[in-house]
């Protein structure tokens, strides 16, 4: 596709010794490395670049930069798809595939322009008096529909499996903005010995000196920031980041910014994006202006684009615009006239409101206005109305001027609102808006070249000193100080209608009957129009619309105001700021020292918090889990099983006050407990409900060691250190976690004495003991505890030798008739036995409704005592813990189903508890239940029915003790 | 029964991309001390201020939280009735990063400020490496030890090499 809009010699930013195919819809164009997509089609000529969001109207680029609202479109990688990218602002690498977006058929022949011709119908707020009926197709027609035409861009339904990256900075500068202002500021600073990080969001820096190369001290603008980028570049305390859009103003000077890595090149090894969190000491926002359209009718065709953007496209890229039609109403569109046309552009007209007495090169219409424009798939032709009447003038592009709205987002990040400046018609920012940044430059009004590089100057030497830095001497470079004489015209009444923001489809009309409607306020007309909502945020609108709006209600634009201005200032991929966090990223992934070996034997590792345990090991021959799982439990139960149990939590706790401390966070007594024995003990949360069980030992005379659950082990952690600082400040004790310095293991099964001989361990401890031992040359120590119910030990040695004991111990087991048992096996052995784990203990339970009441000692205080004997948590008919054993012995039990009584509705009315754990139980060949009911100690016998309202299952069960098994519990004593 | 063999924290080490290199790094028996209230310690050893690190000759003490520190390269001392003393040595996995490179590749993913005179040489400090709890200790202007949790040496490895891999790709672009 040949190049027939390039200007020879122009093109700060494009390399014609590079050339770059790319495609667009599967059409081939050629290009040059620097170009953007957006450079690049109108350097072939291509003006239209996809369809507008409501009225599917043909549209191209309106600017050059990253305020784009109209070219947008998709980027396809290969199996990735990236919507909603701006044209201006993607760069074209060899191979770049983009399409546009929102149409229907072909670009050139969307069949959802149909929309366009039923805009009448189609006003703002149109759906909330519409689809109404019949009512039933709401659901079945409507809403499908409408999903199905609404949105921009199209998803890929795939993860973004791509690369992205996050990253933390440290300054004491912050400047947001390379133009004239910010490398004046950037390079005081750095001369001072700041630390200073200067970002700007374009490939290089200088800002507008590059769009409108105004002279700077002499030199040619864009050659005078070369040689201050270049000064900076050299200096180590100096921190250059092109590509980089500062995105957020956040508390404690910690600023969020987005960082274009490799999205100009094809995907490869680099990162696509980089999400950067910057924390500054001080901060200086010259992130300069933007210009604003004018709306008149028909201002939305492909062709027509602001000044800054025809202007900027030339300077950087070397695009020809045609003959150009100017419609500005200040000085500095009149100035964009003059300088195209020095650099061989065609003026056709230049068209101002104002009443200007100038003769200029090209023919000027003072005291008119723009009221239309012809030519739907690209500008043909502007209509001019004149003192002389309304002429039809030939062009190709039609440049709007129609003033600058300062930058300055960032400044109302933190709930403030700008304020009305009449002198520029504009807003600037509220001085303080954020504290410690500043504002300069273009950003705060100030518009002409040599106002920019002396506010720069000015305002940087005063934040240097907040930092306690003297500003170096640096004349400020000599530049043109235009006047900025603006009459504000936000609309032009012709007819027709004349679009506000052109990303969501927004016209003066929706605006007006907004407020005919009564959404009086600009909140509500923003949501009520959708202005100002789509992703460019209103960048090129929402002063036009607030002052369309303040002349609908005839409030005055100070008084009608801004809608609040939140982070982020560009639209920022999900998947930058998630970057590292995807699939397994998303949390720390911690491993068993048996972890290799089980993988090894075939088990299927689940989720327990973090960690990651054994399911089950299958053995040949076995279908399914439950072969494996009912196997492993009879192999415990007769022989022998072996179980890695070292994720849970282990706290060593020391000091002469360590006794004293524990008898404060447990329900029950640990002081009495004598050196080489265990207790179970319970922890109440201060709120008086169960916080955790547990198993408490003690080594020592001042030393005890805690176990928790695996999942809340930092949960009981952080309780107790709280209980320590908050309440036993100076008392003797010391806490530290030593899960992860103990391997541990079950031993559990009839043959759990002889498996130990085996390992050269002499089993000789009575219940509830423990007692240091050396196994395999290592010291370790050995508990007996059983969570199995049958004769039990555990066993931890250093966490370095874990592997290596578990593989003795599965081959000691599997020598006795036994196994390795997963965590299947090990929920069925303690649901047998009545066991209580966090499926009971949840957080809504009391000591007393899990059968513990008696474990609350009345001889002492305890955390959560006071609060535990409130009478809500005391009184009768609360839920209690029970076994449940199905009528019909074949009948599955589900965890989480409902208990009723056996003739009442499953309604709310008639909920009597609920299902908390369930398991096949093969020693008693039927599936068991623990759960709550009402009253339950009371109802022993009774049938109640199970209902699972998510599966369909009702089931009579027989209410009974929750421990199933051995209930005297001879079988783990003996 | 035989001698049990003991398994190292983390495998796969050295690993070198672009400027920088990971390995694994063995500091010996580490234990933690955490005095009790109000005791002087002195006369036994220095206890180190937050973020200090005490080197005398072999033995080092690692300011590793509050009121803890961690020793390391020699035996735990006599502090009966003074401290807490508990063995550290297994339960966390020990790495050494350096590098012309290593402050960037911190910075994806430890929010602390590197900057010299912010973290100097000789100093620890504890923070996060994306989402794993570490102790930093900076052994030179391009030079770190980082300590996490021994089951998650898997995550810091990963979480590591897929920074290194970040930074060096930009250089080639």
């Amino acid at each position: 596709m040949s190049q027939s809009h390039r200007i020879p010699g122009k093109g700060l930013l494009i390399d014609r010794a590079r050339p770059v195919r790319f495609s667009f819809d599967g059409r081939a164009y050629q290009g040059f490395s620097g170009d953007t997509l957006a450079s690049a089609l109108l350097a072939s000529g291509t003006r239209l670049m996809g369809r507008s969001f409501k009225y599917h109207r043909p549209r191209g680029a309106m600017t050059a930069g990253s305020e784009e609202p109209s070219a947008l479109v998709e980027i396809h990688e290969g199996a990735q798809q990236t919507p909603n990218v701006r044209a201006t602002v993607q760069e074209i690498y060899e191979g770049l595939e983009a399409r546009s977006q929102n149409h229907l058929g072909p670009l050139a022949f969307d069949l959802l322009a149909v929309n366009d011709w039923m805009a009448p119908f189609l006003s703002a707020g149109f759906y909330y008096k519409t689809f109404m009926w019949p009512r039933a197709f709401w659901e079945k027609l409507y809403e499908p529909a409408i999903r199905r035409a609404a949105g921009l861009g199209s998803l890929s339904g795939r993860h973004d499996e791509a690369v992205y990256e996050k990253a933390f900075a440290h300054c004491d500068l912050l400047v947001i903005g390379a133009g004239p202002a910010g490398l004046m500021a950037a390079l005081i600073a750095a001369r001072a010995g700041a630390d200073v990080i200067l970002a700007d969001e374009e490939v290089r820096m200088g800002g507008r000196l590059l769009a409108d190369q105004p002279e700077v001290g002499g030199q040619a603008g864009p050659d005078w920031a070369a040689g201050v980028v270049a000064e900076l570049a050299a200096l180590p305390n100096v921190r250059l980041m092109t590509r980089t859009t500062v995105t957020g103003a956040y508390d404690d000077g910690t600023f969020g910014a987005l960082e274009r890595v490799s999205l100009h090149r094809a995907p490869g090894e680099a990162p696509r994006e980089c999400f950067w969190r910057i924390v500054a000491q001080r901060a200086i926002l010259a992130a300069g202006a933007l210009e604003r359209p004018i709306a008149h009718p028909d201002n939305d065709r492909p062709g027509v684009m602001l000044a800054s953007g025809v202007a900027g496209h030339l300077a950087k890229w070397g695009v020809n615009p045609g003959r150009v039609v100017i419609f500005s109403n200040n000085d500095g569109g009149l100035a964009a006239a003059r300088s195209l046309t020095a650099q061989g552009v065609e003026i056709a007209a230049y068209v101002d409101p104002r009443p200007i007495p100038v003769t200029e090169d090209f023919p000027v219409y003072a005291g008119a206005e723009v009221v239309g424009t012809r030519g739907r798939m690209g500008l043909k032709e502007v209509a001019v109305r004149h003192k002389g009447g309304t002429s039809m003038i030939e062009a190709r592009t039609l440049a709007l001027a129609g003033g600058w709205n300062p930058t300055l987002h960032l400044t109302c990040h933190l709930n403030t609102r700008p304020q009305w400046d009449e002198k520029i018609a504009a807003f600037v920012p509220r001085p303080g808006a954020v504290p410690g940044l500043s504002v300069t430059g273009a950003a705060r009004g100030r518009f002409s070249t040599a106002a920019c590089l002396a506010d720069g100057a000015a305002v940087v030497t005063e934040v240097l000193a907040d930092l306690g830095l003297r500003a170096p001497d640096l004349p400020v470079p000599g530049a043109e100080d235009r006047p900025y004489g603006i009459a504000p015209l936000w609309a032009v009444d012709a007819g027709g209608r004349a679009w506000l923001d052109f990303a969501n489809d927004v016209t003066t009309k929706d605006v007006k009957l907004a407020a005919q409607e009564g959404f009086r306020s600009v909140e509500h007309m923003k949501r009520y129009t959708t202005q100002g909502m789509a992703p460019d945020q209103g960048k090129s609108s929402n002063v036009a619309a607030l002052a369309v709006l303040a002349e609908a209600t005839g409030q005055g634009i100070p008084a009608t105001g801004t809608t609040t201005y939140r982070p982020p200032f560009i639209p920022v991929s999900i998947a930058a700021m998630g970057a590292g966090g995807r699939a397994e990223g998303f949390a720390p992934r911690r491993l068993l020292t048996s972890d290799a070996r089980s993988r090894a034997m075939g088990a299927p590792m689940i989720e327990a918090g973090l960690w990651y345990r054994p399911s089950y090991f299958p053995r040949q021959g076995e279908a399914d889990w439950r072969a494996a799982c009912d196997r492993e439990v009879m192999q415990v139960r007769e022989h022998v099983g072996v179980a890695d149990v070292s994720t849970l939590g282990k706290i060593d706790v020391q000091g002469a006050d360590a006794a004293r401390f524990l008898d404060l966070v447990y329900t029950n007594t640990m002081s009495t407990l004598a050196p080489g024995k265990v207790r179970y003990g319970l922890m109440l949360r201060e709120d008086g409900f169960v916080l955790d069980d547990g198993t408490c030992a003690r080594l020592g005379p001042e030393h005890f060691l805690v176990t928790t659950t695996t999942a809340a082990a930092g949960l009981v952690m952080r309780h107790m250190d709280f209980v320590h600082q908050a309440f036993c400040g100076g008392w003797d004790v010391r806490m530290s976690s030593v899960t992860e310095s103990w391997a541990q293991f079950c031993i559990a099964g009839p043959k759990a004495p002889a498996l130990l001989a085996v390992l050269g361990i002499n089993a000789d401890l009575p219940f509830m003991g423990c007692a240091p031992v050396t196994v395999g040359g290592v010291r370790g120590r050995l508990f007996r505890i059983s969570f199995s119910g049958e004769q039990g030990y555990e066993i931890a040695v250093p966490t370095r030798y874990g592997a290596a004991l578990f593989d003795r111990l599965v081959e000691a087991a599997q020598g006795l008739e036994g196994c390795a048992y997963g965590m299947e096996a090990l929920n069925v052995l303690r649901v047998e036995k009545g066991f209580i784990t966090h499926a009971e203990i949840h957080g809504r339970v009391t000591a007393d409704d899990v059968g513990l009441g008696k474990m609350v000692s009345g001889k002492k205080d305890c955390i959560g005592k006071a609060a535990s004997l409130r009478p809500g948590l005391t009184e009768a008919g609360r839920e209690q813990l029970v076994g449940l054993m199905p009528v019909n012995q074949g009948e599955v039990l589900s965890a989480g189903a409902h208990l009723y009584n056996e003739r009442d509705p499953a309604t709310r009315e008639h909920n009597q508890g609920y299902v908390t754990s369930v398991a096949p139980s093969p020693t008693l060949g039927c599936w068991l239940g623990l759960g709550f009911l009402k009253d339950g100690r009371a109802r022993h016998g009774q049938v109640i029915r199970l209902d699972d309202g998510l599966r369909g299952r009702k089931v009579l069960v027989e209410v009974c003790d929750p421990v199933f098994f051995d209930p005297e519990g001879g079988r783990m004593r003996g | 029964m035989a001698e049990l063999i003991a398994t190292p924290a983390v495998t796969g080490l050295p690993l070198t991309i672009g400027s920088v290199r990971l390995a694994a790094f063995d500091p010996g028996p580490v234990t933690a001390i955490a005095p009790y209230p109000g005791r002087d310690l002195s006369p036994v050893l220095r206890f180190p201020a937050p973020g200090e690190v005490i080197e005398e000759g072999a033995r080092r003490l690692i300011w590793a939280g509050r009121g803890m520190a961690f020793l390391t390269g020699g035996p735990a001392p006599d502090l009966g009735g003074l401290a807490a003393v508990t063995d550290q040595s297994d339960g966390w996995v020990w790495v050494t990063l350096e590098g012309r490179d290593v402050p960037a590749v911190l910075a994806r993913l430890c929010p602390l400020d590197l900057r010299a005179a912010a973290f100097p040489v000789g100093t620890s400090a504890r923070s996060v490496l994306q989402h794993l709890s570490v102790l930093l200790i900076r052994t030179g202007p391009e030079a770190f030890q980082i300590a996490a949790y021994r089951s998650m040496a898997g995550t810091l490895l990963h979480d590591l090499s897929g920074a290194m891999k970040a930074v060096a790709a930009r250089a080639a672009l």
